[in-house]
């Protein structure tokens, strides 16, 4: 067992960053919008409160984020089975390509979505402004959490335990129930608290694929902030959605302690073979056609959109990209574009690996001492909302350094969004590998130093990896608060993007640029899966 | 475990180290503070540079709206010395809590008398318009004439026809719900509510951004959708000339309704280099920086005397009676104007 003191120097330093960068500008901001006179403004909640219409909308924030999560996790569980136990041909590369739909601005994904769910659609369905396409966006965007989130931990999960369980005369229905559910239940919570998060706090499929008539607090802060310039209302909403928030995450605290004890996992080690029964056969092809109608169809659209020009098929949106047909002082070469974002991403995936990492250890060594309360913290940034954290920076980050319109700001701000998913991905497991493992290497007489490095850092590192995976997604695609703040003029590929779909003219373009983002984001899931692939293939 | 927090807390002294030793510049230096459509052609900025030994540094917001908010955040203590693309939309509040310190540009006399301010505490730069854009094509399919006035898209043959932005949401949304307040007025038989519940039995396509209502919904140019009037810019067709290089317009805009744009510059008060910063908003009216804008920003340039380009003159037709508002009057009624657009077509 740690000692108090080494556990509490350990935590100072993912406490002091989320202090300093979340809890102090968090603080200020609504601080600087409840307190305008040095007066509290009861009247902006007593506005907020009794207006019907913004209950409408925190009512339907909730039941949007509780419907999409669900229906996230149902749709997710086999795909996280499936490539979790079994083999079968462009595994690894349907896996990365989930994750791609995670980093595409929702603008790009508005455009594909209308091509099924608009008025020319095949399906003969015009969903657009309904709950529908909300709900279907939110699974697209969101699949990649529990495939991966859960998969990872149930590829540590040993087979023989479900095997002796058949053996003995139990169904396959009954195995699921009993057995792998029961054992799967961290990781699942861990994830769908994740995407309960994202989603209720979504902002781009609300406002692209919704009808406008439903908003969530999160589109009203903007609303409020940058349209009515109510700082005071803007303000009083952020505090009804972190109320929000915090009281999901205890409800979440409390699910997790009800968790099973000693987890039987296995060292990292290939568990998924080939299909081999006729059921078997048809679970995964069921699951992957479910994947491809639901991920690669819509990324199947972009990819046909950058390659159509005037004059049919062709690579001119490309060429265009790289040699503009006009001279555009806004044109930005599609590799400083990459270079840029790369540059954020990089140490926007060093410091949350580092702080999650960090929070992680302190999570599991600090149970029953206050991990619980830490877990919960760790998670707030992902439920607040964008404006606030980003305005937050502003009246905040002025002293003693100016940090402002640092490019220091942006990897800081997208590392708020990645942390959480560090230490979701990798909690699950330390806690598995916790007290079976450490315990009995420090019977055996390793300190606890070595047995941290020796025992759970391995096994700890796949999960890792995912979670690194997902920090670099979320700087790629710009999450967080970095549209709030004043950047210097430094173009990432989301901007440009962005600014490609500004002006006429210019749309095949937007479309080439946003297929450069997901091939730069299934080589990053690709590039993972490989190192993984050679870690553990020799044991 | 010892070494992991060593490195981490090295990481973060550097990186921290590296972004401070990055902002002591030595000669003098002015941060401009603007939106993310802003854009310039290399040397410009640099050519001020050379005139004056002041460097350019450019921030970005994301829209007006945001930049204006940040402003006000940072009012005590701002990150920027110049703001540069606040329109008349948006003016009326920065001008109610005292962003700006009064500059009289040099070049001020050859703005136009309706834009300025008649306290010179912003500039003048630009202009544009937004108008209705009509896709010729899709119309004739329908056996439909391009709208000659706004009121005709209230009539039921123009049903299914017309896309907008929401007013709350977007800024061409705000100018073409101004344009329907002015046109329909506040009272009388038919107010603009009347006419927006109009627009609604129409069944008018309401998105949140431009982007989406251009090449989403409307089906003209480079637009995938299938409604042929979108609420756009003046400048549309000759952008869509200029960037799918063609020889003559796609779309055209309805000259009628049109809602004059203005975006100004001004030098935030609370910066500590006043004169410096004056310099910049003198420079953004003369002549180097007023003929780099049509082709950049497609707006026009507020100086007189510059002329625009060719493209400009051949393909972006100037409505001839744009609706010029009193950013004040904007600023006093924006709030209230939302909130009953809100009711009507909710």
């Amino acid at each position: 067992m740690r000692s108090r003191r080494s556990l509490l120097l350990l935590a100072a330093i993912p406490v002091a960053y989320l202090t300093y960068f979340f809890v102090y500008p968090l603080v200020t901001i609504l601080a600087t919008g409840l307190l305008p006179n040095g007066r509290f403004a009861t009247s902006a909640f007593v506005d907020v409160i009794a207006d019907p219409a913004m209950r409408s909308v925190a009512w339907f924030t909730l039941w949007q984020a509780v419907v999409s999560t669900v229906l996230t996790v149902i749709l997710g569980l086999p795909g996280a089975y499936v490539f979790a136990r079994y083999r079968f041909p462009g595994r690894s590369l349907l896996r990365s390509l989930t994750l791609v739909p995670f980093v595409l601005p929702t603008i790009v994904v508005g455009v594909a979505f209308l091509s099924f769910l608009g008025p020319g659609s095949p399906l003969g369905l015009d969903l657009r402004g309904s709950i529908w396409a909300i709900l279907i966006a939110h699974v697209f965007y969101n699949l990649a959490i529990i495939i991966r989130g859960v998969g990872v931990f149930w590829e540590q999960i040993d087979p023989k335990i479900e095997e002796a369980a058949r053996t003995l005369g139990a169904g396959r229905i009954r195995v699921l129930r009993e057995i792998t559910l029961p054992l799967l239940r961290p990781a699942i919570l861990s994830s769908a608290a994740l995407v309960f998060l994202f989603t209720f706090t979504s902002f781009g499929v609300i406002l692209i694929l919704g009808d406008l008539r439903h908003t969530t607090l999160e589109v009203e802060i903007w609303r409020q902030a940058t349209a009515f310039l109510r700082l005071d209302l803007a303000a009083a909403l952020a505090v009804l959605q972190l109320a929000g928030v915090t009281a999901i995450l205890l409800l979440y605290g409390r699910a997790r302690k009800r968790e099973t004890g000693d987890l039987p996992l296995l060292p990292p080690a290939e568990v998924a073979r080939r299909p081999r029964t006729a059921g078997e056969r048809l679970l995964v092809a069921g699951t992957l056609a479910m994947l491809l109608a639901i991920v690669v169809t819509p990324l199947a659209v972009l990819v046909s959109r950058s390659l159509s020009t005037a004059d049919g098929i062709g690579l001119a949106n490309y060429v265009h990209l790289i040699n503009p047909p006009r001279a555009s002082a806004l044109f930005v070469s599609p590799f400083d574009a990459i270079r840029n974002s790369l540059g954020f991403a990089l140490p926007a995936v060093v410091i949350a690996g580092t702080i999650g990492l960090l929070s992680a250890t302190v999570i599991v060594s600090g149970r029953g001492r206050g991990g619980g309360v830490f877990d919960t913290m760790l998670m707030l940034p992902l439920g607040t909302s964008a404006v606030t954290i980003g305005f937050g920076f502003l009246v905040a980050l002025d002293r003693p350094f100016d940090l402002r319109s640092s490019l220091l700001l942006i990897p800081i701000a997208h590392s708020l969004v990645a942390i959480p998913f560090v230490v979701r991905s990798t909690v699950p497991v330390m806690d598995a590998v916790q007290h079976r493992l450490r315990e009995a290497a420090l019977v055996l007489g390793a300190s606890p130093r070595r047995a941290w490095r020796e025992i759970d850092l391995p096994l700890v590192a796949r999960a890792l990896a995912v979670g690194a995976l997902f920090a670099f997604a979320i700087s790629i695609g710009e999450f967080g608060a970095t549209s709030f703040i004043v950047r210097p003029s430094t173009t990432t590929i989301p901007i440009a993007i962005f600014r490609l779909l500004g002006r006429p003219g210019t749309f095949g373009e937007a479309m080439a640029m946003a297929v450069v983002l997901m091939v730069i984001t299934a080589v990053a899931a690709l590039g993972i899966e490989a190192i993984r692939g050679n870690r553990t293939g020799g044991v | 475990m010892k070494q992991t927090v060593l490195v981490a807390v090295g990481v973060v002294i550097a990186l921290i180290g590296a972004s401070c030793s990055s902002n002591s510049g030595t000669s003098e230096e002015v941060v401009l503070m603007t939106h993310e459509s802003f854009a310039v052609s290399d040397g410009v900025l640099e050519a001020f540079t050379e005139q004056t030994g002041i460097t350019v540094t450019v921030l970005r917001s994301a829209d007006a709206g945001t930049m204006v908010s940040q402003a006000v955040l940072t009012k005590d203590h701002p990150v920027a010395d110049v703001m540069y693309g606040i329109d008349n939309t948006f003016l009326g509040r920065a001008i109610d809590q005292d962003l700006f310190l009064p500059h009289r540009a040099a070049a001020i006399d050859t703005v136009p008398e309706s834009y300025r301010d008649p306290e010179d505490r912003v500039t003048p730069i630009d202009f544009g318009d937004v108008c209705l854009n009509v896709d010729p094509v899709g119309l004739a399919d329908r056996g439909l004439a391009s709208p000659s006035s706004i009121a005709d898209l209230a009539d039921p043959e123009y049903r299914g026809t017309l896309v907008v932005e929401d007013p709350s949401t977007s800024s061409p949304g705000l100018a073409f719900l101004l344009t329907t307040i002015v046109t329909f007025g506040e009272g009388g038989d038919y107010p603009w509510q009347a006419y927006w519940r109009d627009l609604v039995e129409n069944d008018v396509r309401i998105v949140a951004g431009w982007d989406q209502a251009y090449y989403g919904e409307f089906s003209g140019g480079s637009g995938e959708g299938e409604r042929p009037i979108v609420v756009s810019y003046a400048t549309s067709p000759a952008a869509e000339v200029y960037f799918g290089e063609l020889d003559e317009a796609p779309t055209a805009i309805v000259d009628d309704g049109c809602f004059r744009q203005v975006e100004y510059a001004g030098v935030l008060a609370g910066t500590e280099a006043e004169a410096a910063a004056g310099r910049l908003v003198d420079f953004l009216l003369e002549q180097t920086f007023q003929e780099d804008i049509p082709l950049n920003m497609f707006v026009f340039p507020a100086n007189r005397e510059t002329p625009f380009p060719d493209l400009f003159t051949t393909y972006a037709r100037s409505p001839s009676n744009p609706i010029v508002m009193d950013p004040s009057f904007i600023g006093e009624n924006r709030e209230r104007w939302l909130g009953e657009w809100a009711t009507v077509v909710r």
